[in-house]
């Protein structure tokens, strides 16, 4: 405890009476609405068949997105980190562009992209393959706004990775897919497994950006949070708040999984070299 | 293992395997660092891997984030540029505008002041719970905007915790400017707080225990010593939050009741213009939002440039 610098309890006190009452308080009432609908009207609503195709539609389209993000960002992360080359400042600052770009913007530049007269919707109707409308759109704007979930947490662990234990399995005599797989890869894997778990978690609750591209047909293209949405505005207060509340309880498991990880991780750190 | 060849002949001094970026001019990078020290043996970095590495990660960037970006614009000028500035002309976009400049001057600073007093009191005591502070603080993070509108909704509306009380005395928060803004200091709340809090941790509060013994007051540390210590994170953290006030969708389109020229913020405004068939003025308005968006990561990338060249200065560690 530092006795020294003052402001412990000022400063302790406006953080939390301020989360109390901007965080703490709404998410409260959330958990309270959806309590007091009781639990048979609860499960009754999650699995009518519109719910529950809308959170199959997410979690398998937030599953594909995640899977894309997996590998482009390691990819992306390896580059920044492991190259020099012309451009590649612009590159890393790109990579935030998906945070700072509104997510209605993103929505609404990535179905002008993937119309049927669009830059990439032309091509690829001619390949038969469509974008716009189908849970691939929903793919594509979920991974869109969680790209820099992976690069970021990546970035950091492998510009630290210390490059002697590569050289020694080099000397060793090991190729370089064999020292990727079994020597750097694990290093970095708690943070690509954390970066990924965000990324998804992101992408369960996504909104703004899928709308305009998924064409939002019950039971084929609606996304849970866009049900919730569509509960609120029909007024039907107790079916938005078992959804909301259900992707609530989802977001706080993510969260726990991406706490567990880094224990594990600081766990590693603390015994391994 | 002790008998390994240890006398490879390398420097013992971890030579920067990169040129440092902020010392060298990008342009004319290729030419120098990487010749002068003896090369060492890294995974992928035979020529070929190198290529191909770098050439589809930039292929698949041009697609994934060039792309969106360059299709804004593209859309905005398609009818040409009397088209895009007669976008604007309509008053309720310049409602709208006005909306969410309001917003984003009310929450930023509320958010700012915010984070200082959650980094001072994490960063610089240690207390019981001070972990699951952090975590609360982070928290709107991990939650869909949409979440967040429908909490707030079961607060202040009609049907909320408040309700009764509000409409008793006639107090209108939802479907109303004040929802606006309590949705947006939801959504942002972390954004200052979270550049703030490593940071702090990592300098530690020797300067600020020095200028309490020198009798300075708290106020005074905050302003002389602390802040200027953390001035360029705290500016970052600002940038972001205003960004993402300005473009927050989902939290608002539930609270703020889409009522045109009254509670429509730029981005509902933008889908409001895409749903009316009036791509060519929504792609316009976009553009402004995507200009705040590019000029924040412009301010990012100036802004750990001075910092790193502070610390240059300042004799510490790169790290």
């Amino acid at each position: 405890m530092n006795r020294v610098v003052p402001g412990f309890a000022l400063s302790l006190g406006i953080t939390l009476f301020y989360l109390s009452l901007i965080v703490l308080l709404p998410l409260a009432a959330l958990v309270w609405q959806a309590t007091d609908i009781g639990w048979s009207r609860y499960l009754a609503i999650l699995t009518g068949a519109r719910t529950f195709a809308a959170f199959e539609v997410t979690l398998t389209t937030a599953a594909l997105a995640t899977l894309f993000n997996a590998v482009y960002g390691l990819a992306l992360a390896w580059v920044l980190v492991r190259y020099e080359f012309p451009g590649r400042r612009l590159l890393d600052a790109l990579v935030d562009v998906p945070f700072a770009l509104p997510t209605a913007v993103a929505g609404i530049a990535l179905s002008a992209l993937f119309a049927k007269n669009g830059w990439f919707g032309g091509p690829l109707a001619g390949l038969g393959i469509e974008v716009a409308y189908t849970p691939i759109g929903i793919a594509v704007a979920m991974a869109f706004t969680s790209i820099p979930f992976v690069v970021r947490t990546v970035q950091p662990v492998l510009e630290d990775f210390a490059a002697d234990v590569e050289e020694a399995a080099a000397t060793l005599g090991a190729s370089d897919l064999r020292i990727f797989a079994r020597v750097i890869f694990p290093a970095i894997f708690p943070a690509f497994l954390t970066g990924a778990s965000l990324g998804f978690a992101r992408s369960l609750g996504e909104f703004g950006a899928i709308i305009f591209i998924a064409g939002n047909r019950p039971m084929k293209t609606e996304v849970v949070s866009l049900l919730t949405f569509i509960r609120i505005e029909e007024y039907d207060y107790p079916a938005a708040a078992a959804i909301a509340a259900t992707l609530l309880g989802l977001a706080f498991v993510m969260l726990f999984v991406v706490n567990m990880i880094q224990l594990w991780q600081q766990r590693r750190i603390g015994t391994g070299d | 293992m002790a008998s390994e060849p240890t006398s490879t002949p390398q420097p013992q001094v971890p030579a920067p395997l990169l040129p440092d970026p902020l010392l060298t001019d990008p342009l004319a990078s290729g030419a120098p660092g990487a010749n002068h020290a003896p090369r060492r043996i890294r995974v992928g970095d035979g020529p070929a891997t190198r290529r191909v590495m770098i050439a589809v990660v930039l292929v698949v960037t041009l697609l994934a984030l060039v792309a969106p970006l360059a299709a804004i614009f593209a859309e905005a000028f398609r009818q040409g540029i009397a088209a895009y500035t007669a976008s604007f002309a309509s008053s309720d976009t310049q409602y709208a505008i006005w909306l969410t400049v309001l917003t984003a001057l009310i929450v930023v600073p509320i958010n700012i002041g915010f984070g200082i007093a959650a980094a001072w009191c994490i960063a610089k005591f240690a207390f019981p719970g001070r972990n699951l502070l952090v975590a609360l603080v982070e928290l709107p993070f991990s939650i869909s905007p949409i979440i967040a509108g429908v909490s707030y909704l079961f607060v202040y509306g009609a049907q909320g915790l408040l309700g009764p009380f509000l409409e008793a005395h006639d107090i209108k928060i939802m479907f109303a400017v004040p929802g606006i803004i309590l949705a947006s200091l939801f959504v942002t709340a972390p954004f200052v707080a979270r550049e703030l809090i490593p940071l702090m941790i990592a300098q530690g509060s020797e300067e600020e225990e020095a200028a309490v013994t020198l009798g300075a007051s708290g106020w005074r540390i905050l302003r002389l010593v602390t802040l200027p210590n953390v001035r360029f994170a705290l500016l970052y953290g600002a940038a972001l939050c205003n960004a993402r006030v300005m473009g927050e969708f989902g939290a608002v389109s539930i609270v703020s009741g889409n009522i045109r020229g009254q509670t429509n913020t730029l981005p509902l405004q933008i889908e409001l213009l895409y749903q009316d068939n009036n791509a060519v003025a929504a792609f316009a308005v976009a553009t402004i939002l995507t200009g705040v968006a590019l000029v924040t990561l412009v301010a990012k990338a100036i802004i750990e440039r001075l910092d790193a060249a502070r610390e240059r200065t300042a004799g510490r560690p790169g790290h």
